[in-house]
């Protein structure tokens, strides 16, 4: 059971991993981007490493996708490339 | 050029996934990793050494005190070198025209909900430092929600309102105390006569047994890392949300 349960959680993460770096629209991207860190902290917390998914929920899903939100509202919203 | 980048991505991922199968498995007892006798050493006498349930808080703040130290500083420093970066003073010379997206109206369920909120998320973030040697969590954990809950408040009504609560002087106190508290645990430990960060000895002026000294500092310095990551956060939000400026936020 928690075989599937992992399984849908990586592939749900190279998802995630793809578009916020495919995606042209830098808000979706960030917003993504904090999908990614909280599909990790499951997976963390899925090994028994609390600490670790204690970590990446606070700063990887919670405050790095907003300094990136803030970063996008500061400076320009679509990707140029 | 597109395709040499992706021939060499696939290569090394590739080489990554044909390494994988060497890893042992998860949880195996016999792995190197867990039959080392270091390992083995921390899960038989963390507890009766330390008297600290949670093994990853007293490897990280008792048994490699010193570098959680300068992790502290290496947060301290970052902090410091995006404030070097991005603060501007004087007048704003040029408005960038995105900037202007809506002027600040007090939206009722958005004060309210942050209302209700800050508080709590504060609270939990004052348990997670607290509780950080009994249970996951610690100085950088607790710290980080801390400053996530002024940062709620950025957003809710603006950097000026919050600027009131943490001004940018106090942010940085707040930062060089955290170290400071850090630092002193140690050298503490040095004038009463022991190692650096040797926190046995602190039993002298805590007035309890060697192995809770060490239970009791490690929360101290938790603490002392919990001051400096809330103000770096917050310092780091309000110069990217303002531009540098300090004035106005998102």
């Amino acid at each position: 059971m928690i075989w599937i349960f992992d399984s849908i959680i990586l592939i749900f993460l190279v998802v995630t991993a793809i578009i916020s770096l495919q995606v042209k629209d830098l808000l979706s991207a960030s917003m993504i981007f904090g999908v990614y860190s909280f599909l990790m902290c499951l997976l963390w917390a899925g090994m028994a490493a609390v600490d670790v998914a204690f970590t990446e929920a606070a700063v990887g899903a919670g405050v790095s996708a907003v300094f990136l939100i803030a970063t996008v509202f500061r400076t320009s919203r679509r990707s140029s490339d | 050029m597109k395709i040499l980048a992706l021939i060499a991505v696939a290569l090394t991922g590739w080489l990554l996934m044909s390494a994988v199968s060497d890893f042992p498995d998860w949880g195996d007892p016999h792995s190197p990793a867990n039959s080392y006798r270091l390992s083995q050493g921390y899960i038989t006498d963390t507890f009766p050494q330390t008297s600290v349930p949670n093994m990853v808080t007293a490897v990280l703040a008792d048994y490699r005190g010193y570098d959680t130290m300068f992790e502290t500083v290496v947060i301290f420093t970052a902090g410091i070198a995006i404030i070097g970066i991005l603060r501007r003073y004087g007048p704003k010379d040029k408005v960038i025209p995105e900037q202007k997206l809506y002027k600040k109206e007090p939206d009722l369920i958005v004060e309210t909900t942050c209302r209700l909120m800050i508080p709590i998320i504060q609270l939990f973030a004052l348990y997670v430092v607290a509780h950080g040697h009994h249970s996951p969590g610690g100085g950088f954990q607790g710290g980080v929600i801390f400053g996530a809950s002024f940062i709620l408040l950025a957003l809710a009504r603006d950097l000026q309102a919050t600027q009131k609560w943490v001004p940018e002087s106090r942010i940085l106190n707040l930062a060089g105390t955290g170290i400071f508290i850090y630092a002193g645990f140690g050298f503490l430990c040095l004038l009463l006569g022991s190692n650096f960060l040797d926190y046995a000895i602190l039993h002298k002026v805590m007035g309890v047994t060697p192995i809770e000294a060490r239970s009791h500092s490690m929360l101290g310095v938790e603490i002392g890392v919990a001051f400096t990551v809330t103000a770096i956060m917050f310092s780091i939000y309000s110069n990217l949300a303002s531009n540098g400026y300090m004035k106005e936020g998102l």
